[in-house]
């Protein structure tokens, strides 16, 4: 078998630290399938996409399910601005999310595994494949994996089109059977009624990626790091206003000030955190940690300098949101297109504040109404924003605003 | 009976991916107890939240869910507050698994209902008093529920689409679409037919065909189920009234209508009566007032179509009993509604030597009346106009084909709906229920209870068995006061058979032969039907009737809005009631259907008049594109 420690110069606790390809495949296989959702839950490894869902809690729901056929997803639509760390996964640390995969498959009892890779990402195919082929040839994946009877599993890559909302599961379990990217009603959950109405895994490459880790070297020890709600550590896709940009793991429970002096971002006047669905923080609330409980991520961090104009900057996300939203349900199909309007009178200093505050109350009902996350998240820029940059905003262009880049 | 994976189906829409509920709900776990604004309410586990408060009569307001079709949970407007969730859930799409508390009117509910509606307003073009379906629009409705008296983000002054005016039978004006998918789940998995779905994504959303194009040039059958289920009137039926009224105002025309047993069962729910109603003589009178100078009875020519369909069927099986004739096809389908014609010309063009020769009776009629009446009230063709009162959408699309031209004028001018003839009727300031009572004019008179049942499904092989057992024996159909309840009932696809013993020496080829029938109903069970054909299980049927639209024309694209199968039911039971109620049941026994055979068609059903007059050809259409 050909063995390689990942030669990445990149330093990290958990999913930087040295892993040999095979290894937790190996280990999993040797503790069984118990003792796999023993380590994970004591773990506490949550979803790294951003919600934050107990992984052994998922993957226990799919395990006990009696389905003849299961499925388990990567999610690897990377979709949200400003995140790029399962980039860099997939690219440089395979090894471990394809183990991951596997680790999973055998727990939940899946015969297949799916990756849903972003339509942008068809340049790493090739090598994709060429690894799975790889993996293939040293019986990783394939009959009788490693010798086990009866542990039979492959993966199979399939590409997005490029739609944002196919990052959300059960959409991007719509698109993999051929249909129209949507959102569908939950529940029923993957879980239950999932890919080809199987139960089914939907885990984020980087969730995936840490398991490997988390067999070798335990729970408790995965546990160190993190909070007591956040555990582990964090790939966080830093870019904006820094000096040095880029993937970087980090504990869960870093401070927003403590990760713009690593990044070189110390002039920042405000952090978008997880993306353009996430929230914008401002200066002053910089000793905020990123954590599930506190500033949650899914990895995305945006930071902005003094010379960005935060209307702009709204302006970009919610035109975002427009183009992306799938169009099915009411509240965000019109209602971010009634916030992006918002943000143009604003611009045209052409506003009432009674309007802007009926938009932001539009926005709360955007949050608890819309269909799924899209919608759900899509206001917080909005709200967050002019809720942290009211000076900045109403003065645009006025009384010693900025004129923004 | 399911369909084959190589079968080219219409794509899937999305399907509501619903828990099983369980078989047997008195078992354990099969019922669970809920908290519903603090009233307890016990429910079969897998009930929707919506289907507990309407069993309790708490009423949720909704624009997407419909009765007939999958769930969506796309509006938004049922979401209710369900504790332990941090967002609102759609009542319409929640499956109820575990013992929830439900809140259905906070504050929170009440403001983000609001809000939707709101939205929704805000982008949906046009005014309410020039809306055909002013005070009957589930917008409207819900605007008022909710007491909208401003436009809180703004209203759209100009239209963003373009009217799609193309189609004979159905136009769709996207200025009004709230996006409800409603039609796009009727087409796609209620028909099957799937011309229908959205396009684009985001604000750019829109309901749109294949590759955008005009309705006319796509594969749509002209059902108008869809516009039976718009909320809005962003689908409607093309409607003819003002060339109709100015016919009417016109001296130098003779204006006839002929009308369809089903809209006589469904017109009284326009004028606010509950559904169930017949007004045949009432609608009659009506008529006449508005200034049609004769009121025909479609169900004469659907006598005559049992006639001319049952010898073709008598025909067929001769050929292949006695003839040995293996270029015969059997089953014979039967070919009334232009729906299921359309669809079969489109999605098994193969199959099109199984159709009835014979024309619908609205096109015989049409036939008819600018030859033998033209004949024998001496008035020139040219200045008949022939007006088919219809439950159906598509009539409207068939009366346009160019093969239905036999009397050497358009044979029929204009397809009227059942909801348009209402609008007139209330323009020309009559209230329809409190109407006299009359007949059908002379010389087409009163037809039968055979050619009345024409409007449910299965009534075609009804009053097709009717006759042709009584042709072949000499004796009435062996079932309890000739109602042949195999043929009734609103299951998609029903099969049974008759014996034929002891037959007359003409027919004594069919002697023992057990004459095995198929009825369906809905283009999706046609679909599932051709399917069987396709795999050669359909050898020992004769005849198979099938109706485009679910539950016969009863539940036509052209009846009253809103429909439902509860609505349909009554619809049906109201003809059954009144063909009960008739003496002349049978359609070979109706004197003027005899009279026109001994005058006009002398020499006998489908025979080479007939053949000119009253038949017609189909025509093989494409798989995607008309």
């Amino acid at each position: 078998m050909d063995i390689s420690i990942n030669k990445s110069p990149r330093q990290g606790a958990v999913l930087f630290s040295p892993y040999l390809r095979g290894e937790g495949i190996q280990k999993a296989l040797e503790i069984g399938r118990e003792n796999i959702l023993f380590e994970i839950r004591e773990s506490k490894l949550k979803g790294r996409g951003g919600a934050g869902f107990p992984t052994a809690t998922k993957w226990m729901l799919v395990a006990a399910s009696v389905a003849k056929e299961k499925f388990i997803v990567c999610n690897a639509d990377e979709g949200e601005p400003g995140t790029f760390k399962d980039r860099v996964l997939l690219l440089e640390y395979p090894e471990l999310v394809f183990d991951g995969i596997v680790i999973a498959g055998y727990t939940i009892g899946a015969k297949e595994g799916i990756i849903y890779l972003r339509g942008e990402y068809e340049y790493m195919l090739q090598s994709l494949e060429d690894y799975l082929s790889k993996m293939r040839e040293d019986n990783l994946l394939g009959n009788s994996i490693l010798g086990q009877e009866g542990f039979d599993f492959d993966i199979s890559i399939r590409l997005g089109s490029g739609a944002y909302v196919c990052g959300e599961e059960t959409a991007l379990i719509e698109s993999l059977e051929g249909n129209r990217g949507e959102a569908r009603n939950r529940p029923p959950y993957p879980v239950n009624t999932g890919y080809m109405n199987r139960p089914t895994v939907v885990n984020n490459v980087e969730t995936l990626a840490s398991v490997p880790h988390i067999l070798l070297k335990g729970g408790e020890w995965f546990k160190k790091y993190g909070t007591d709600k956040s555990t582990g550590s964090k790939l966080f896709s830093v870019s904006g206003d820094c000096t040095r940009p880029g993937v970087y793991e980090l504990p869960w429970g870093t401070k927003i000030s403590e990760l713009l002096e690593i990044v070189g971002g110390e002039n920042a006047k405000a952090v978008q955190v997880g993306g353009a669905s996430g929230s914008c923080i401002p200066r002053s609330q910089f000793d905020r940690t990123l954590a599930y409980e506190d500033a949650a991520t899914g990895g995305s961090i945006i930071i902005f300098d003094k010379n960005r104009s935060m209307l702009k900057v709204l302006k970009n996300f919610m035109e975002f949101f427009v183009e992306e939203s799938c169009g099915q349900c009411t509240p965000c199909r019109i209602g971010n297109v009634k916030l992006l309007e918002g943000i143009k009178d604003i611009e045209r200093r052409n506003y009432t504040f009674s309007y802007i505050n009926k938009l932001k109350d539009l926005g709360r009902t955007m949050q608890v109404a819309s269909k799924c996350g899209l919608g759900q998240s899509s206001p917080n820029a909005f709200i967050s924003i002019l809720e942290n940059f009211k000076e900045e905003i109403f003065n645009y262009n006025g009384f010693g605003g900025t004129n923004g880049k | 009976m399911e369909s084959s994976k190589d079968n080219l189906r219409a794509p899937v829409s999305q399907k509501p991916h619903v828990i099983e509920k369980p078989k047997d709900t008195s078992g354990i776990g099969g019922m669970i107890t809920v908290e519903i604004n603090e009233k307890k309410i016990t429910v079969p586990l897998g009930t929707t939240i919506l289907e507990a408060c309407n069993d309790n009569q708490i009423h949720i307001p909704t624009l997407c869910h419909h009765s007939d079709l999958c769930i969506a949970g796309v509006c938004r407007i049922c979401v209710v507050e369900v504790e332990g969730m941090r967002t609102l859930q759609a009542a319409c799409a929640f499956p109820i698994t575990a013992p929830l508390k439900i809140k259905t009117s906070t504050p929170m509910v009440r403001k983000a209902r609001r809000h939707i509606l709101d939205l929704m307003l805000s982008e949906h073009y046009g005014e309410c008093y020039s809306c055909f379906r002013n005070q009957n629009c589930e917008l409207q409705a819900l605007a008022k529920e909710y007491g909208v008296d401003e436009y809180t983000f703004g209203h759209v002054n100009t239209p963003r689409y373009e009217v799609d005016r193309s189609s004979a039978s159905v136009i769709r004006d996207m200025n009004k679409c709230i996006l409800c998918k409603r039609c796009v789940r009727t087409c796609i998995d209620l028909q099957e037919v799937g011309v229908l779905e959205a396009i684009n994504r985001g604000h750019e959303t829109h309901i749109g065909t294949f590759l955008d194009k005009p309705l006319a040039d796509v594969i749509c059958i002209n059902c108008g189920q869809c516009i039976n289920r718009c909320p809005t009137s962003a689908l409607r039926a093309n409607d003819p009234s003002d060339e109709i009224w100015a016919a009417i105002d016109d001296p130098t025309k003779h204006v006839v209508i002929q009308t369809a047993p089903s809209p006589r069962a469904g017109i009284g729910e326009e004028f606010g009566l509950e559904p169930g109603h017949s007004l045949t003589g009432e609608m009659n009178t009506a008529l006449r007032r508005i200034g049609f100078d004769r009121v025909f009875d479609t169900n004469f020519t659907a006598d005559l179509t049992i006639m001319e369909e049952g010898t073709e069927l008598l025909n067929r099986l001769k050929k292949v009993i006695v003839d040995k004739d293996t270029t015969v096809k059997l089953p014979q389908f039967t070919s009334c509604s232009p729906g299921w014609v359309k669809f079969i010309e489109h999605f098994y063009p193969e199959y099109l030597d199984y159709l009835s020769t014979a024309k619908s009776p609205q096109q015989m009629f049409g036939a008819v009346i600018k030859t033998f009446y033209a004949q024998e009230t001496g008035i020139d063709p040219k200045d008949i106009v022939s007006v088919a009162l219809m439950p159906c959408s598509a009539k409207k699309f068939e009366c346009n084909r160019p093969e239905m031209r036999d009397s050497g004028f358009k044979d029929v001018d204009y397809g009227l709906t059942t909801r348009e003839l209402a609008k007139m009727i209330k323009e020309a300031g009559i209230y329809l229920p409190e109407m006299p009572k009359s007949h059908f004019d002379e010389p087409f008179g009163d037809a039968s209870g055979a050619g009345l049942i024409f409007g449910a499904t299965g009534g075609v092989m009804e009053a097709a068995l009717r006759t042709v057992y009584e042709l072949v024996t000499g004796r009435e159909v062996p079932f309890t006061n000739l109602n042949i309840e195999p043929c009734r009932g609103f299951d998609g696809i029903k099969q049974a058979s008759v014996l034929l013993e002891n037959c007359k020496d003409e027919y004594s080829f069919l002697e023992g032969v057990e004459v095995k029938f198929i009825v369906a109903h809905g283009t999706a069970n046609a679909k599932k039907v051709m399917e069987l054909l396709r795999k050669g299980l359909l050898s020992d049927v004769h005849f198979v009737e099938i109706m485009a639209c679910p539950g016969g024309c009863i539940g036509g694209g052209g009846q009253p809005i809103p429909t439902s199968e509860e609505i349909r039911k009554k619809r049906a039971e109201a003809i059954y009631a009144e063909d009960e109620s008739l003496t002349l049941r049978k359609s070979h026994e109706n004197p003027h259907v005899q009279y026109i055979y001994e005058k006009f068609l002398t020499e006998g059903p489908c025979s080479h008049k007939s053949h000119e007059l009253l038949h017609t050809h189909y025509t093989k259409r494409g798989r995607f594109i008309a």
